[in-house]
């Protein structure tokens, strides 16, 4: 095996385009992907609440479906083969418009939002029915009462498990490359080939994920004991 | 609907153990033989690699601990990629793909199944052990005898959720062509080309059983443990999230 050389790979210009253009891309996908897992998920939440056996039924289905299958065979559903089912028309201007990333942005939203809503769910099932009944005994309205003594808890209660959602959402972003999305772990492959420096590239992969990775971990951490300092004032 | 049912009839037999006799086990069967063989040599590593992060040496728990947080923040699909490069460098020969997939399982699901154990450890009350020690068991006996049985059994349900993740995982090896039901499916799907959203609905529906079973199958277990542990020590095992122990809420309240 050759020398370490992390310079090889860092001052060749084009190694560097690429793995910043990859690592540009990861963040995208996995800062879209949670936008729109975050927004369903409160959507799966709320018809959950709903005093419908039918919406809880189909909620927990989808839940149950993204938990069940494998998020790289969910990709693989979407890029090649939901995709093959829409119109033409959509599909000309999809594939005009980076398909490959927008397939993945859906895919991993889809699944994490079932992850994601299930956290806050079990966040909100642990507070005790009597917090909402007291704070409906003091006058407070149903929102009234969720604003002021319902959610602040439960969202304590569920910040742990939707951090580390967060951090397995990022590290998924990384199956994109499966689907052919020109994110950091793609760009680690072709950069390798070129370069026969392998050592080199996947210690600039890892550096890169450990560093968000953890940065995540800690944010959560700080985040945790804020509500919990907050909580015991 | 008919499509499919054409599909699995001209397939099923690639579906559920790949090319056999004629090549390398594939399909289900070797998605299964890769995950039992993965959770079962990773189960010894993880019970060690809990007890070191519980050990009171900081030059053992440190390490340890610095491997799990490490493992636990780089994708799987990257560490697949070091080992296949990593692998034939050390033993110095070259290394089929199947290998790779086992020893990365390994160590990764080692990673999350310390935490498990190491909870599992940790929510058993203190007197258990203190008790175990003043009966005269050493550190190795008290382990053996008191803590692991128990710390293990409350966390069976747990591990059984370790072991549908490491279904889920297996799919991966598809990146570095290991046979198995995903590389299955991308087969017959580039033999046909024409339907691709059949046949990866039949992988997806297919996962879904495996998983879907198991996943009953665990919510079964949990209500045996917390059933059994009631009746005995009513220690509150914290809920595991993904391989992180998420501090204990309690559902019912009093």
């Amino acid at each position: 095996m050759h020398d370490f050389n992390l310079a090889v790979i860092l001052q060749n210009p084009e190694f560097r385009a690429m793995l910043i253009a990859g690592a540009e891309l990861t963040l995208v996908v996995a800062v879209l992907s949670w936008l729109l897992a975050m927004l369903l998920a409160l959507v799966l939440l709320t018809v959950r609440l709903l005093p419908s056996t039918l919406a809880q039924r189909a909620v927990a289905a989808y839940v149950s479906y993204h938990r069940n299958v494998p998020t790289l065979v969910q990709l693989m559903l979407w890029y090649f083969g939901i995709s093959n089912l829409l119109p033409q028309g959509l599909q000309d201007w999809l594939n005009d418009h980076d398909a490959e990333a927008i397939f993945a942005v859906i895919a991993l939203g889809l699944c994490q939002a079932a992850y994601f809503s299930e956290d806050m769910r079990s966040g909100l099932r642990a507070i005790p029915p009597g917090q909402i009944e007291a704070a409906r005994a003091l006058g407070h309205s149903y929102v009234g009462a969720m604003r002021y003594v319902i959610l602040p808890q439960a969202i304590r209660n569920a910040i742990p498990a939707l951090v580390n959602h967060t951090v397995s959402l990022f590290k998924n972003s990384s199956l994109a490359m499966a689907i052919g999305v020109a994110e950091m772990t793609h760009m680690v492959r072709e950069v390798e080939s070129r370069s026969f420096r392998t050592f080199e590239v996947y210690t600039v992969a890892t550096v890169f994920y450990l560093v968000f990775s953890l940065l995540l971990m800690g944010a959560g951490a700080l985040l945790a004991r804020q509500y919990r300092a907050a909580a015991a004032r | 609907m008919l499509d499919i049912a054409h599909i699995l009839r001209d397939n099923w037999l690639l579906l559920l153990i790949g090319q056999y006799p004629y090549g390398p086990l594939g399909g289900i069967a070797a998605t299964l033989i890769l995950s039992v063989l993965g959770i079962s040599l990773a189960f010894p590593l993880s019970v060690a690699l809990a007890l070191a992060r519980l050990s009171p040496w900081a030059w053992l728990r440190w390490p340890v601990t610095g491997l799990v947080y490490g493992l636990r923040g780089v994708p799987l699909l990257l560490i697949i990629l070091w080992t296949y490069f990593l692998l034939p460098v050390l033993i110095g020969q070259t290394v089929s793909g199947f290998t790779t997939m086992i020893c990365t399982l390994v160590v990764y699901e080692a990673c999350y199944l310390s935490e498990v154990v190491r909870a599992g450890i940790q929510a058993l009350p203190k007197g258990q052990s203190e008790a175990a020690r003043s009966l005269g068991h050493g550190y190795v006996r008290s382990l053996r005898y008191v803590i692991l049985p128990q710390a293990l059994y409350n966390m069976l349900p747990s591990m059984l959720s370790q072991f549908i993740t490491t279904i889920q995982d297996t799919t991966l090896g598809y990146v570095i062509n290991v046979q198995e039901l995903t590389f299955a499916a991308n087969q017959i799907n580039n033999q046909l080309l024409t339907q691709p959203f059949q046949v990866f609905f039949i992988l997806a529906v297919t996962y879904f059983v495996v998983c879907f079973t198991l996943t009953s199958l665990a919510h079964l277990l949990e209500r045996r443990v917390a059933r059994r542990r009631l009746g005995g020590v009513a220690a509150l095992a914290p809920e595991i999230v993904d391989g992180v122990v998420m501090p204990a809420i309690r559902s019912e309240v009093p």
